[in-house]
């Protein structure tokens, strides 16, 4: 570097003499990305691994709980025709499809939403659309999962 | 096909494809059943009412249409998770798509009765 900076002469005419010596050093450039004490803390995470390694646990469990709930409600015991109120106030008197239920809506719904993430980054190229249309994900992800969960918690056969 | 998005374009991709199309569309679909599940919270009539529609014959094709979407996300995702996690996964990936697909039409075949038969003796009569 000491060369480069001292050494004018070796530049030639055009370039005239060195602007720095030893006595004018020449600015220290930072380093580009280098953790400095304005950095914050966590610029890095795991969430990206954490959501791959969520796809494939909490697809083994849906096919469980989803190819179950199908073979319920379509095959068993006269199949879609067999379900009304009544049907679901059988059902849901019990905890155990209560549960069944809550755990296939909140991993369903989380799962869709991290896959179609994942489909909006791919296709929305402008940053404005990518944006919004993750935000509308979100609120439509927040609302069904609340909706459906409230549903399963204050659900009353005898309303009426 | 526009330039570029042809990848390879052999069975890897064509299953991406499928898996992508059934996943977004079962997404759909789960936001519209909490909806109309959540009619029990507003009247027993109200719930009857739109599970009604359930049971035409229209409805029911797209019910095994449904079914169809699910049976492939959930047999292609074990695929997926095979070629992930399994040592020769990635060797036996087309073998596998091809099992997917076999499991896949049995199950459909299986599934014609149930899904359909009620569609089937109302538009024929029993
Ligand atoms: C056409 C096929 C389907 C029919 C006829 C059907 C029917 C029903 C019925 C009658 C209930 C009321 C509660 C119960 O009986 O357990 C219910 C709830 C539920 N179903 Fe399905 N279902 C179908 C497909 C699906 C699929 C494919 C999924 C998942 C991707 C799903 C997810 C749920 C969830 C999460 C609930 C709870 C809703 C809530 O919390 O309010 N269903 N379904
Ligand atoms: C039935 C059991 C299921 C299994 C075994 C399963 C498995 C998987 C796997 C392994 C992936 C790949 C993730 C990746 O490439 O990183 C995936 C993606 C996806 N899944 Fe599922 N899944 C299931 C049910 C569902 C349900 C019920 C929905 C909708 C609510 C859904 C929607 C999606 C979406 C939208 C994607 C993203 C597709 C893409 O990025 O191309 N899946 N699934």
């Amino acid at each position: 570097m000491s060369a480069e900076t001292s050494s004018a002469a070796a530049i030639g005419e055009v370039e005239g003499a060195s602007l720095y010596d030893t006595d004018h050093p020449a600015p220290l450039i930072e380093a580009p990305r280098k953790r400095t004490k304005k950095t914050p803390k966590s610029t890095r995470t795991n969430f990206e691994l954490y959501g791959w390694m969520f796809m494939r646990l909490s697809g083994i469990v849906l096919v469980v709980l989803v190819l179950g709930h199908l073979l319920i409600q379509l095959v068993l015991d006269g199949g879609v025709s067999k379900i009304g109120f009544a049907f679901v106030a059988g059902r849901w008197a019990s905890p155990f499809w209560q549960i069944w239920d809550l755990a296939m809506l909140w991993l369903a719904m989380l799962h869709g939403a991290n896959g179609l993430r994942t489909v909006i980054n791919d296709y929305a190229q402008r940053d404005n659309t990518r944006f919004w249309l993750k935000m509308l994900l979100y609120t439509a992800t927040v609302f069904t999962v609340l909706l459906g969960t409230l549903v399963i918690f204050t659900f009353d056969p005898n309303m009426r | 096909m526009p330039a570029g998005t042809l990848y390879r374009g052999r069975e890897g991709m064509w299953s991406w494809v499928a898996h992508r199309v059934t996943g977004v569309l079962i997404f759909f679909f789960l936001f519209v059943h909490v909806l109309d599940t959540a009619l029990v919270r507003v009247s027993p009539e109200a719930y009857d009412k739109v599970v009604a529609t359930y049971k035409t014959p229209i409805v029911a094709c797209l019910e095994y249409g449904l079914v169809a979407a699910i049976l492939f996300h959930a047999l292609n995702g074990l695929r997926i998770i095979a070629v992930d996690f399994w040592a020769k996964g990635p060797r036996y990936q087309k073998q596998m798509l091809w099992t997917v697909v076999g499991v896949w039409v049995v199950l459909m075949v299986g599934a014609l009765y149930p899904v359909l038969g009620h569609a089937v003796r109302e538009l024929f009569g029993s």
